[in-house]
């Protein structure tokens, strides 16, 4: 244990960008989400009712759907207590959003210098956060709907139409944050699985932050 | 259904065309309920039981001729009791047997995810099929008559075959064959209509019933079940039995457009990240930024 416990070690010209464990909580969370989006799929479409069976059949699925929908709650609810504080939206995001354009098309050196999590992370952040307790709000009620009298009846449909309206709420913001973890941004995807990240890589992305941690002066960093 | 499948196609050494060739067939069936003639015995219920194979259930003793307030996932098939007194003081007991209508437009089939779980023969019977269900209660929500049932231990749905077994086999359902007026028929779709607006009709011409109608509602396009009704305009009185169903408009809203706007994000979405990516590439560090900036710190006073 005391191995595990004791600080990672960073190679020279790295420096840690997520702790170990922010990274099992990321993963825990991301793995949980996946299962339930592949799952959720399954039963959305006819098309891709197939993925049932590749997950074990359809009753296996609707069984753990839920069940991993309450892991991925609970990944939520953690990773909320290691990042909030990160994440309130400033003054600086908001320019950083009105230039968003330039960030999309590789115009960097445009934008407001950043902290650890930018204004679309810190976006992306809270839709999954309150993504995931409206998913879970929703879903106790298809989880049980025979506790529901046929009177209200409407009430499970609308509650069904509410989580499908939150998944997809849920899977842009996935699609956009999967391409940019693997492609668009190259070295964030060690900086969630080895956890360090290059100088260059923190100097360019999160300027603020990389002062920050490296105590580096900010008027001659810019 | 067994019926379409013994029908022939080709004669050895007979001259001429297969006789009946070009006629026109109904394969669409149909049982009629005239609830006017129910005296409420329960013979179809206990019938129900014996040929799926199912204990009765226990009662619940509610001051009324009621023997239980509901369907149950192995009671497909239960009198409904009513004592109206109707505006001029006559009182009557309103019988009628509930259970699965065997919808056109099947609420219940719309609404289920899982492949094969519920299939509508040709014939209009609307069958689950317990291995393919998933046990999301989908159907449930989707049924305007409130019919399909969960057993919670088993994670299945059920509701009454309208005996798909027999039928396919060429015999009539086992409700039908107990019921002991006959106010329970099965045929063809077209001649159940037939009976039944007949039966209506001398209802209508040779009683007090001048509302007697036949109950086969066009919301859900139709049923395989028919009921034959003292007063049409007020199905409500027969223990529930919805004026005007439909299947809800949440669940064809949520079945329908929903969905496909729902795919088409979700495939806009990936194609425009890869558009993107084709675009702009990935953002490139500069490598030799720290250097530069070394090199030019080399310079500085400490
Ligand atoms: C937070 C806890 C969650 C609970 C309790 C939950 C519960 C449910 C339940 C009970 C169903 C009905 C089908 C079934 O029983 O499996 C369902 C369907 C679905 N779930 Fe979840 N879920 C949760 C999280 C999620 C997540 C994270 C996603 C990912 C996007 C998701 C996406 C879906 C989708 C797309 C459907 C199909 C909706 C449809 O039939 O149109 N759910 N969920
Ligand atoms: S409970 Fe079974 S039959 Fe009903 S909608 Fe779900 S999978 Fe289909
Ligand atoms: S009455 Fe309900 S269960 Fe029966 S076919 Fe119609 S929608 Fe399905």
């Amino acid at each position: 244990m005391s191995a595990i416990s004791s600080p990672e070690k960073i190679p020279a010209g790295f420096i840690q960008r997520y702790t170990f464990t922010e990274r099992v909580c990321h993963w825990v969370s991301s793995l949980t989400y996946v299962y339930c989006l592949f799952t959720g799929l399954a039963f959305y479409s006819p098309h891709l009712y197939w993925i049932a069976f590749v997950l074990g059949g359809g009753p296996t699925s609707r069984f753990w759907h839920p069940i991993v929908g309450l892991l991925f709650l609970a990944g939520a609810v953690w990773m909320h207590d290691l990042w909030r504080r990160e994440m309130d939206v400033t003054e600086t995001d908001k320019r950083w959003l009105r230039r968003v354009e330039d960030y999309a098309s590789n115009q960097d050196e445009l934008l407001p210098l950043q902290e650890r999590f930018n204004a679309g992370q810190k976006i992306f952040y809270w839709l999954m956060f309150y993504g995931a307790l409206v998913l879970l709000l929703s879903g106790i009620f298809i989880w049980f709907p025979e506790y529901i009298s046929f009177q209200i009846a409407w009430l499970r449909t609308l509650m069904i139409v509410i989580h499908e309206i939150a998944a997809l709420a849920t899977i842009g913001g996935f699609i956009v944050h999967v391409y940019m973890g693997i492609f668009f941004v190259p070295g964030s995807m060690t900086a969630m699985t080895v956890g360090y990240v290059s100088r260059t890589w923190a100097r360019m992305h999160h300027r603020l932050w990389y002062i920050r941690v490296t105590g580096g002066d900010l008027d001659r960093e810019k | 259904m067994s019926n379409g499948t013994l029908e022939i196609k080709a004669i050895s050494g007979h001259a001429g065309p297969v006789p009946g060739r070009d006629a026109s067939r109904d394969y669409g069936i149909c049982k009629v309920i005239d609830v006017t003639t129910c005296i409420g015995c329960k013979a179809c219920e206990v019938a129900c039981l014996e040929w799926n194979g199912y204990p009765f259930r226990e009662t619940v003793f509610d001051n009324t001729y009621q023997t239980m307030p509901d369907l149950a996932w192995n009671y497909y098939n239960l009198i409904r009791f009513n004592e109206h007194v109707a505006e001029d003081g006559t009182l009557s007991w309103l019988m009628r047997k509930d259970g699965c209508m065997h919808c056109a437009d099947p609420g219940c089939l719309r609404a289920c995810p899982a492949d094969g779980a519920i299939v509508q023969y040709a014939n209009g019977i609307v069958d689950f099929n317990q291995d393919h269900c998933i046990g999301c209660q989908y159907c449930v929500t989707g049924c305007p008559f409130n019919i399909p049932k969960f057993n919670s231990e088993t994670k299945k749905v059920h509701k009454c075959t309208l005996c798909s077994d027999r039928v396919g086999a060429g015999l009539e359902p086992a409700c039908i064959k107990a019921c002991p007026t006959g106010c329970l028929h099965f045929g063809s779709k077209e001649d159940m209509t037939d009976l039944a607006q007949n039966r209506a009709k001398q209802l209508r011409e040779h009683t007090s019933h001048k509302n007697a109608g036949v109950y086969d509602p066009a919301g859900v396009g139709g049923t395989h079940v028919i009921y034959v009704l003292h007063d049409i305009e007020h199905p409500e009185l027969y223990g529930g039995l919805p004026k005007n169903p439909r299947v809800p408009l949440l669940v064809r809203l949520w079945k329908g457009p929903l969905k496909w706007l729902g795919n088409l994000a979700i495939t806009a979405g990936i194609l425009a990240a890869a558009g993107h990516y084709i675009r702009f590439g990935p953002k490139r560090l500069d490598e030799h930024q720290d250097e530069d900036r070394d090199e030019a710190k080399k310079g500085e006073p400490k």
